[in-house]
């Protein structure tokens, strides 16, 4: 039998990364509620008028402009509690990494793929949600952005890890469907999807700042008025990742 | 040349129940082994220990010299594993599975032979979820033989396949074989024991019954011939429980059934001849490999273990 030549071939983790991105754009999931549906939300809340209001406590920043960090965040949450775990979780349950435990490559880089799928799936999301309401709707990019970028980091590190110890916890697929699903609402709520964060009465408010996106709307709300976001939403969403990152490898099962 | 695989004393329990009590076998360099057993007599359990999938509680284990719990990185390349119950993801398609799989080897072998081989070509572009079990299977076969391994262990090879698909398996597992590569066979069905397996280990509760060729496991059974015929006029039993190679007489309908060692035929005919019974329809069988299986194990040899 012939050996194929290396071009062809490429390298393994390249082509598991490729591999694991192609099943996941297939899977409809992070295309479609991750990208499609925040989307067209936006596009449709472009198109009220009464959200160019600006918004009591924002620092001067309307409803719809604060609409746009939330859509970033609703993408990160839709991967991090439905693409993700259901993924890997379906992995584990079908012998799909126990499969891989017998090859040269190991189960740890399927995981490491699927990160890497997710979070290219995120990058692409928060450019075109930025680019269409810029071009679109005429609002102005975050005016700190590396501080913006740090944030939108540091948010991805939280959510995915939080991704990744819903696999790790659930027995199965269908649990850990079922968990992402419940973690989903209340994450999105303290982001402000239905209410602005400065709008919540002061208990959910101060709960909404100690919440991974709570934490990562008020870093963005920094960085869109021109401030490097300050240090206790930029450390709790740092938090929220070294933790779950660590009790996710802690209780992490392959079969 | 030392051998292919080495397994001594293994002894794997799971919580109250021992899977593997003792089992000590050798796989020699270029040879179809073959494991066959009843159900739960171990024998994935022992397979699973050698790939490096499960930790044994006792015994000592090499594939290729290696350690597979300590050398699981130089292992892998070098053992190619089909598993009972092992997937991919549902909608990765055929032809990239096999094109992932094979660049996580050094050396693979050329995916789109096996796809041939395996009758594959025209699936090629079907998502996982969507083979039948049978082209499932296949897929499993070729992924295991991917990296083009020195050794492969294809536990229940053909479970799922239809005959004429399973015939050209064990086509393509012979073409393997002939190209240097040392196969360990965990199997239920006979004739594929029988047509493929240079040797066979018999595992029965968690030990090792038997290690043979599959005729010198039928012969070591000791059941010899069984002759069935009708005879032209009635004969008495006696006349043939008193031959000294016959070990018993039934009967079935018109037919008597002669059960004895292999000279039982010269006897039975000759003691007929001098009564001037004719025997009709005279039919003589061999005992088989499952007959040899029943008669070591006092179980029948049923489906795949369930899981």
């Amino acid at each position: 039998m012939s050996a194929l030549p290396t071009a062809e071939r490429g390298s393994a983790t390249w082509r598991l990364v490729k591999a694991e991105s192609t099943l996941c754009v297939r899977d409809k999931v992070a295309p479609l509620w991750g990208i499609g549906f925040p989307l067209v939300l936006l596009i449709v809340l472009g198109s009220v008028p009464d959200l160019r209001e600006p918004v009591e406590g924002s620092g001067g920043l309307t409803y719809f402009d604060l609409y746009v960090p939330v859509l970033v965040l609703f993408n990160l949450a839709i991967l991090a509690t439905a693409s993700l775990p259901t993924t890997l979780a379906g992995y584990r349950e079908n012998g799909v990494l126990r499969r891989m435990r017998t090859t040269p490559v190991g189960p740890a880089r399927v995981l490491a793929a699927q990160l890497v799928a997710n979070f290219a799936i995120a990058v692409v999301a928060m450019v075109l949600f930025l680019a269409v309401a810029g071009f679109g709707f005429g609002v102005d990019l975050p005016q700190h952005l590396p501080g913006f970028a740090l944030a939108w980091l540091l948010a991805a590190g939280a959510l995915l890890a939080i991704g990744l110890l819903i696999t790790a916890l659930a027995p199965g697929r269908g649990p850990a469907t079922a968990i992402g699903t419940v973690l989903f609402f209340p994450m999105m709520f303290f982001a402000g999807l239905w209410v602005p964060i400065s709008q919540m009465p002061p208990l959910l408010r101060d709960i909404a700042h100690y919440t991974p996106l709570g934490a990562g709307m008020g870093a963005f709300q920094d960085a869109y008025l021109g401030h490097f976001p300050s240090a206790v939403p930029l450390l709790t969403l740092a938090a929220y990742a070294v933790v779950c990152a660590f009790a996710a490898v802690r209780w992490f099962r392959w079969e | 040349m030392p051998p292919v695989i080495e397994v001594r004393n293994l002894h794997k329990r799971y919580d109250d129940k021992i899977a593997v009590d003792d089992v000590s076998l050798t796989v020699r360099e270029g040879e179809i082994f073959g494991i066959l057993g009843p159900n739960g007599a171990g024998k994935t359990t022992t397979v699973e220990c050698v790939e490096g999938l499960r930790v044994p509680d006792r015994g000592e284990i090499r594939v290729l010299g290696l350690d597979p719990l300590h050398d699981r990185a130089e292992l892998t390349r070098r053992l190619g594993v089909q598993l009972q119950a092992g997937h991919l993801p549902e909608r990765l398609q055929v032809a990239e599975a096999l094109q992932l799989y094979s660049s996580f080897y050094p050396r693979p072998a050329d995916w789109r032979a096996l796809l041939d081989g395996l009758g594959l070509a025209d699936k090629a572009k079907t998502r996982y979820a969507k083979l039948s079990g049978g082209q499932k299977q296949r897929l499993s076969i070729a992924l295991a033989l991917i990296g083009g391994p020195r050794v492969a262990i294809l536990d229940e090879l053909t479970t799922g396949l239809d005959p004429q698909a399973r015939r050209d398996t064990w086509d393509l597992i012979e073409g393997v074989r002939s190209r240097g590569t040392t196969i360990v066979l965990v199997t239920h069905f006979m004739e594929e024991a029988e047509r493929l397996c240079d040797r066979l280990a018999l595992i029965d509760a968690g030990r090792v019954v038997m290690v043979d060729t599959p005729a010198g496991l039928t012969e070591r059974a000791r059941i010899g011939q069984r002759i069935r015929f009708r005879p032209s006029r009635p004969v008495d039993d006696r006349l043939l429980t008193s031959l000294p190679d016959v070990s018993g007489v039934t009967r079935q309908g018109e037919l008597v059934v002669v059960n004895g060692n292999d000279n039982a035929l010269n006897a039975v005919t000759t003691v007929l001849a001098r009564n001037q019974i004719v025997a009709e329809q005279l039919r003589v069988e061999q005992a088989s490999l499952e007959d040899a299986f029943v008669r070591l194990t006092g179980r029948r040899p049923d489906g795949p273990d369930p899981r």
